[in-house]
């Protein structure tokens, strides 16, 4: 394999609802710097049908070049389908980096793809780097239980690959009118030999608990002690008109559901006011929460990590602070939000 | 009679353990063994296929020996019989790796008999990557479907599958053909106590224990670290961010100063990012 006919940087843009994903375009974002470090071309891979006019999305927020497979065949996302045309497109430009972003889909391609190539494949980074000369690609993430980071490189297969969270990286701002080249490449699948068929697509109208756009989040950890003291977070919560997030441990022990995790395998959340309760901190917990404007503690042990990853940290009994704060900030807040008193 | 394969791994629980606080790393030594909790929720749908359609349930893992006991963990919730491959020359295995030799060892029970269906958990609690079960079914040729969140239907006679798909608001409803990987959310099903007889059954089973030797056409260059394409370069510990400004004094003071700052704050943000 000679690296030097590998060259430039990948994005596989997801879409929905005849729009990019923001993933995608923070990948762009991020993808753009380790092109420029390269001094070579960014190219979105754009995979669908009807899609070609999202490439004008692409080239916006900083992409040179879009690869195009406009297909009835990838309608609807299908590993082998999505997966055939991605390995086809690797084989003939060969890029150098093919960067993911960590949806289910995301993933789910960027499995089977690099066990087809095969090459390397990082989970779930959230840092990203390149080596300007050796092109070595260094994608960070927590590692062993979460409270460590770990660099991963792969550098013997090209290209390399990796999977990244979701908001955690910059997309740029778009420069409207910027254009770049397109390249249309079909791929000769017939529906007959696809093994998968997407009977129906069913949206679930229940309304989902989304903390990633809260402005305030209110997360408890398990130095709540149990389902009836996580409560308290509940009442913070609703005080200041803010979500509730949780630490893994609490949602492995059953106290709230899966939607509220705030971390490595939650959700990365970027409030304006994150406040973490009796949470004691692990990098797999801070990794989700360390780009949010103000980072209150609050927490027993004073020698919790949390304590290094907040703009504020009190030490001392949630039991005992939270109450007092939910009793000042309504005082507070009545005087700017009058109609929001149904109870004391 | 449907025959299907759960993938499982024993992982250290990440919940339980400590923590050196001078090196800021794992003391793997102080976390007990467990069935990978994901891959519960695996071998529990493969038993409530094989209460529902007739099936034989086998589980597989690649592990030091001790793993035997996260297989027997599987027998207790109703599997009928545990593989374990085990050898040093597996060790130090990225996602590549182990899907690799996972599937040599799936292929060989499918000699004994063909299997219609391979399921794993999600991911692992302590790799966290979900990229193991897409590579074996990769490996395996057979399409591989992520996320499933239930199976309607399996249909041996006529080979298909119909299952859903969890989407982000909401679910799609594919239907592939037999065989075929799932890899199941844990949000399929519940894992019940384990029946009194099955825990006996566990207690005295033991499981076929297959090196590198025993497995058929293995590539030796595709296992362990040196089959495995990506390396951890360096381990380190974050950068700590500036501030971590402790309010002292009573709870009363720390609140006062706490409003003060969090609402002094809000009227910042309101100006927008900038922050």
């Amino acid at each position: 394999m000679d690296f030097q006919d590998y060259k430039g940087v990948w994005v596989f843009i997801e879409h929905k609802d005849d729009a990019v994903a923001s993933v995608s375009l923070e990948l762009l974002g991020a993808g753009r710097k380790l092109a420029d470090k390269r001094g070579v071309e960014l190219a979105g891979i754009l995979i669908g049908e009807n899609v070609k006019h999202l490439t004008k999305t692409v080239f916006e927020y900083g992409a040179d070049t879009a690869y195009v497979y406009d297909q009835s065949i990838f309608k609807h996302y299908r590993t082998e389908t999505y997966m055939k045309a991605l390995l086809e497109c690797s084989e003939k430009h060969k890029p150098e980096i093919i960067l993911y972003g960590a949806t289910s889909t995301g993933k789910d391609l960027a499995s089977a793809v690099a066990t087809d190539l095969p090459t390397g494949l990082t989970a779930d980074t959230t840092e990203l780097d390149v080596d300007e000369e050796t092109g070595l690609l260094l994608a960070s993430r927590p590692a062993f239980g979460g409270n460590i980071m770990a660099t991963i490189l792969c550098k013997k297969y090209r290209p390399q690959m990796a999977t990244v969270r979701a908001k955690v990286m910059k997309a740029l701002p778009p420069q409207s009118g910027r254009i770049g080249k397109v390249i249309e490449e079909t791929i000769s699948l017939k529906e007959e030999d696809i093994r998968t068929k997407v009977l129906e697509i069913v949206k679930e109208t229940v309304k989902k608990v989304r903390i990633d756009e809260a402005d305030i989040i209110v997360a408890g950890g398990k130095g709540l002690g149990s389902f009836e003291g996580f409560q308290l977070i509940h009442q913070l919560a609703e005080t200041l008109g803010g979500a509730v997030g949780a630490s893994r441990d609490v949602v492995e022990a059953g106290w709230i559901e899966h939607a509220h995790q705030v971390g490595q395998t939650g959700v990365t959340v970027t409030p304006k006011i994150y406040f973490a309760v009796g949470i004691s901190g692990a990098i797999q917990h801070i990794v989700g929460m360390k780009n949010s404007g103000l980072i209150i503690a609050i927490n027993k042990d004073k020698e919790a990590p949390i304590f290094q990853n907040c703009h504020y940290g009190i030490v001392g009994d949630a039991f005992e602070i939270v109450p007092i704060l939910i009793e000042q900030f309504k005082k507070a807040l009545s005087k700017e939000k009058v109609s929001n008193t149904s109870e004391g | 009679m449907l025959h299907i394969v759960a993938c499982i791994k024993q992982v250290p629980d990440t919940k339980i353990i400590k923590m050196n606080p001078k090196t800021n790393t794992m003391d793997r030594r102080t976390a007990p063994a467990i069935l990978n909790p994901y891959d519960a929720h695996a071998v529990e749908e493969a038993v409530r296929l094989k209460k529902r359609y007739g099936a034989i349930v086998s589980v597989v893992t690649m592990g030091p020996p001790p793993a035997v006991n996260a297989i027997k963990k599987c027998i207790e919730i109703g599997a009928d019989e545990g593989y374990l491959i085990t050898d040093r020359r597996f060790a130090g295995a990225d996602t590549l790796a182990t899907s690799y030799a996972v599937t040599k060892a799936i292929e060989k029970i499918a000699k004994h008999k063909p299997v219609d269906l391979v399921i794993c958990g999600k991911m692992s609690i302590d790799g966290d990557t979900g990229q193991v079960g897409p590579g074996i079914a990769r490996r395996l040729d057979i399409p591989p479907l992520t996320s499933v969140n239930k199976v309607v239907e399996i249909n041996l006679d006529e080979g298909y599958a119909i299952v859903h798909r969890k989407l982000e608001d909401g679910y799609e409803v594919v239907r592939s053909t037999l065989p075929c990987l799932f890899s199941v959310e844990k949000t399929i099903n519940e894992v019940p106590y384990s029946p009194l007889p099955n825990m006996i059954k566990a207690a005295r089973y033991q499981p076929h224990i297959w090196s590198v030797d025993d497995l058929e056409g293995v590539d030796i260059k595709q296992l362990g670290l040196k089959g495995s394409p990506t390396i951890v370069s360096k381990v380190w510990a974050p950068t700590k961010p500036a501030g971590g400004t402790f309010i002292e004094g009573g709870p009363r003071e720390q609140v006062e100063q706490l409003l003060s700052v969090v609402l002094q704050k809000k009227e910042l943000f309101d100006l927008k990012e900038e922050v």
